[in-house]
């Protein structure tokens, strides 16, 4: 494997636990976040941290996984006292205030970034298949709660938060569990991310790539695991094989997300439903 | 008998409205109290305070002894309360079934771990087909809530209140909007709820059917208690009666 196919495929290893992380968050549970890109850096720069200090791969996952789940639990009290739509403004504020904090300390290295970040050791092709391993996992880990009652629930709240607290729901401790989860295994991801590049800047981490995660999410299709994965590969792909797309990413992702919840919001995963219930009935 | 429920000088105020006015009064067990009034005296919002779905300025609220003043609705639901909404609000994108299931399954989702935990719905669709069954949307269960006409869900939202196990259900206005046919099977089912044990307090504007069913009348007008006792006693009384008449309000018989 060349070592551009291991990095392409380590990013797309990344991107798929951001975006199904995300959906867990948004899709499940309702709450719209535009600042995961806050989490996914609150974990790269732990682990940086970590690595830094003292070189060990499983700790520094571990602080990057508890730094991103802190950091998006304090968000989530937020959850619990504005409604949703403010909640995506709050969330942009938090991605702004992350980047804007990070830029001006000094010890996560300012401007210039955290650099000289030891190996895992596991090199190129180890970490490849680390990353893509843990992606797998938050795969499965998302399929099931989907199954589970907490998916249930989760769609529950995410639908009607009242109704759902006359069922018995405390639709509080659920917002938070998702927001907890889902921030969680962005800090992972970011973990993941600090392994695979050995430098990280704040910049990385900004509210743009933020919106590009929710673009992943909207075009896969709100709450479908599997749609949010191939969205996550497709928009990870297409910049890379269209030059044009490289070029135009913002205006590319920006009208691609008008057009899915303009004509298809169920995204992908709406329209595959979609075509088999069509191609059941004829 | 105890109370279920004791609500003491429960009072609460939006701006210069004095939408409750300290309401002290208890409900026993296995009664079938019509909680009626003229639009506007505070009834749905007395319904929403017992709920926790809005917090009184002051007073008490006990659900069987306790003092559940500070728990959330949640809390209150899984104490036996269960209440159904007078704009009926089900989950419009899940189907029928899984509207009850969820409410049936409210063990699981006590909270976020222990729903994380547990996948099995099998017990609890069971359950959840014999409560549709018992308010008469059997054959319903594999619809999408949200393209069910009126009728069906007022009984969904029954249906819902019924799957939380309740000892006490707070049915605010369950008829409205029902034609003659469907209010007389709707009334029908919550008279089977009663004779199963379950105490029920009902607000309703049609007091044909309230006057019928209901044991025990409670009224109130401008957010305080003008009138309680049998029914027809009640409805006698002058003042309870002028109120009506000063309110406009009329019963549906005679409309």
């Amino acid at each position: 494997m060349s070592a551009y196919t291991i990095s392409i495929v380590s990013i797309i290893g990344i991107n798929v636990i951001l975006a199904v992380s995300l959906n867990m968050i948004s899709g499940f549970c309702g709450q719209i976040s535009l600042g995961h890109g806050a989490f996914f850096g609150a974990g790269a720069y732990a682990a940086a941290l970590t690595m830094v200090k003292i070189a060990n791969v499983p700790l520094a996952l571990l602080a990057a996984l508890v730094a991103g789940g802190l950091f998006g639990i304090i968000v989530g009290f937020a959850s619990l006292r504005v409604r949703s739509d403010f909640l995506a403004v709050t969330t942009i504020g938090v991605n702004f205030l992350f980047v804007g904090f990070v830029r001006k300390q000094s010890w996560l290295g300012g401007e210039m970034g955290i650099s000289g970040i030891p190996p895992t050791g596991l090199g190129a092709s180890g970490n490849m298949i680390l990353i893509l391993a843990l992606a797998c996992a938050t795969v499965a880990f998302s399929l099931y709660v989907s199954r589970s009652w907490m998916g249930f629930a989760f769609r529950a709240v995410g639908e009607d938060e009242q109704a759902a607290t006359t069922l018995g729901i405390a639709a509080g401790a659920y917002k938070l569990a998702a927001f907890g989860i889902g921030t969680a295994l962005a800090g992972l991801a970011g973990g993941l991310y600090t392994f695979f590049t050995q430098f990280i800047t704040v910049d990385a981490f900004d509210f743009i790539f933020s919106v590009m995660l929710m673009a992943m999410v909207v075009i896969g299709g709100i709450g479908s695991t599997w749609g949010v994965v191939a969205a996550a590969i497709g928009l990870t792909l297409l910049p890379e094989a269209i030059r044009f797309v490289n070029d135009y990413r913002l205006l590319v992702f920006g009208g691609m997300l008008v057009l899915v919840i303009r004509l298809a919001p169920g995204g992908l995963a709406g329209l595959v439903r979609g075509s088999f219930v069509h191609a059941r009935q004829s | 008998m105890s109370a279920v429920l004791a609500l003491d000088d429960v009072a609460i105020r939006f701006g210069g409205v004095q939408a409750v006015g300290g309401v002290t009064r208890s409900v026993e067990a296995g009664d079938f109290v019509g909680l009626i009034g003229p639009n506007g005296a505070g009834k749905t919002t007395l319904i929403r305070i017992i709920a926790g779905l809005l917090r009184p300025d002051r007073g008490r609220i006990m659900l069987g002894g306790v003092d559940v003043i500070n728990e959330p609705t949640a809390t209150r639901i899984r104490r036996g309360l269960a209440l159904t909404h007078q704009i009926t609000r089900p989950f419009r994108e899940m189907t029928v079934l899984d509207n009850v299931v969820l409410g049936v399954g409210f063990g699981y989702t006590s909270s976020p771990l222990r729903a994380l935990l547990h996948t099995d719905r099998r017990r609890e669709s069971d359950r959840a087909m014999e409560i549709l069954a018992s308010v008469g949307l059997a054959g319903t269960e594999r619809k999408l809530a949200g393209a069910l006409p009126l009728g069906q869900l007022k009984r969904l939202e029954l249906a819902r209140a019924l799957a939380v196990d309740p000892k006490l259900v707070l049915l605010d206005e369950p008829l409205a909007g029902l034609n003659h046919a469907e209010a007389s099977r709707q009334v029908e089912t919550i008279s089977e709820v009663h004779r199963r044990g379950i105490t029920v307090v009902l607000v309703e504007h049609n007091l044909e059917e309230v006057m019928r069913i209901c044991r025990r009348l409670i009224v109130l007008n401008n957010g305080v208690v003008i009138g309680d006792g049998e029914p027809r006693e009640v409805m006698a009384d002058p003042v309870v009666h002028d109120a009506y008449v000063g309110g406009g309000m009329v019963s549906h018989a005679d409309a």
